[in-house]
């Protein structure tokens, strides 16, 4: 659980360089956190001989998240609705639909083996830049 | 910080003043333990104050299901008072909203019990 609050902890401070606001923080920070704890405990299965792989980066447009992991790899489009109603009770199942809903885009990749989630926020034009 | 979780009987009621973080590997097994010994004492009627928590992760509003779903099956209510902006905006997001009672002030919750 360390390198999930590593990770947080570095895509923060990218997100405060980048000069975002809180809120938009604390959505960066939860969505990386919920990607890398799926990379750990469902990608990696915590294995600890399997590394997961984090790319942040600023292109000026986006900031850009990518967090890869070495597991069997899933299909994201098999994760059953949270929002539906016989789901609402369920204990877990959220993190993959509170990436999604947090971020502005999310790509998922899929690796031999592995797989690799890519969270983008859109930045704000600099103020008085066309 | 991990979270901190103080109890105090109000009217009948257990209100458990939670501060700090709900995560996975933090906060979430503490909040596990205090609601089952709650309901083990045969507690019927729980209020978690949210007050203070300042972050929850999606196993921490699990987390939170768990314990509503807990109590619902023991025969016990549970509700929710004082949301933070965080945490209100994850409940609403993930239709949480409409699961729980949620209450603002903690004379108008207890009140609900009754």
């Amino acid at each position: 659980m360390e390198s999930v609050e590593e990770v947080e902890a570095a895509a923060d401070q990218m997100a405060i360089e980048a000069g975002l606001d809180e809120d938009q923080r604390f959505h960066i920070a939860m969505a990386v956190r919920e990607a890398a704890i799926n990379a750990v405990l469902h990608g990696n299965e915590y294995d600890p001989t399997r590394k997961i792989e984090v790319t942040i980066e600023n292109t000026g447009n986006d900031l850009k998240i990518a967090i890869a992991d070495e597991g069997r790899g899933f299909d994201p489009g098999k994760v059953p609705d949270p929002l539906a109603q016989e789901n609402l009770l369920r204990g877990t199942g959220r993190g993959i639909f509170l990436i999604r809903s947090l971020m502005d885009e999310v790509h998922f990749r899929q690796l031999h083996p592995g797989t690799e989630l890519t969270l983008v926020k859109h930045l704000a034009p600099a103020a008085g830049k066309t | 910080m991990a979270l901190a979780i103080a109890s105090r009987e109000v009217d009948g009621v257990t209100v458990l003043g939670l501060s700090g973080r709900i995560t996975l590997g933090e906060g979430s097994v503490q909040l596990r333990d205090a609601i089952r010994d709650l309901i083990s004492k045969g507690q019927k009627r729980i209020l978690l104050d949210l007050g203070d928590v300042n972050y929850i992760d999606s196993s921490g509003l699990g987390e939170l299901v768990s314990a509503y779903t807990t109590a619902r099956n023991q025969g016990a209510t549970l509700k929710l008072l004082k949301l933070t902006k965080k945490v209100h905006d994850l409940l609403q997001l993930t239709k949480l909203y409409t699961v729980f009672d949620i209450y603002d002030d903690e004379a108008s919750a207890i009140a609900s019990f009754k």
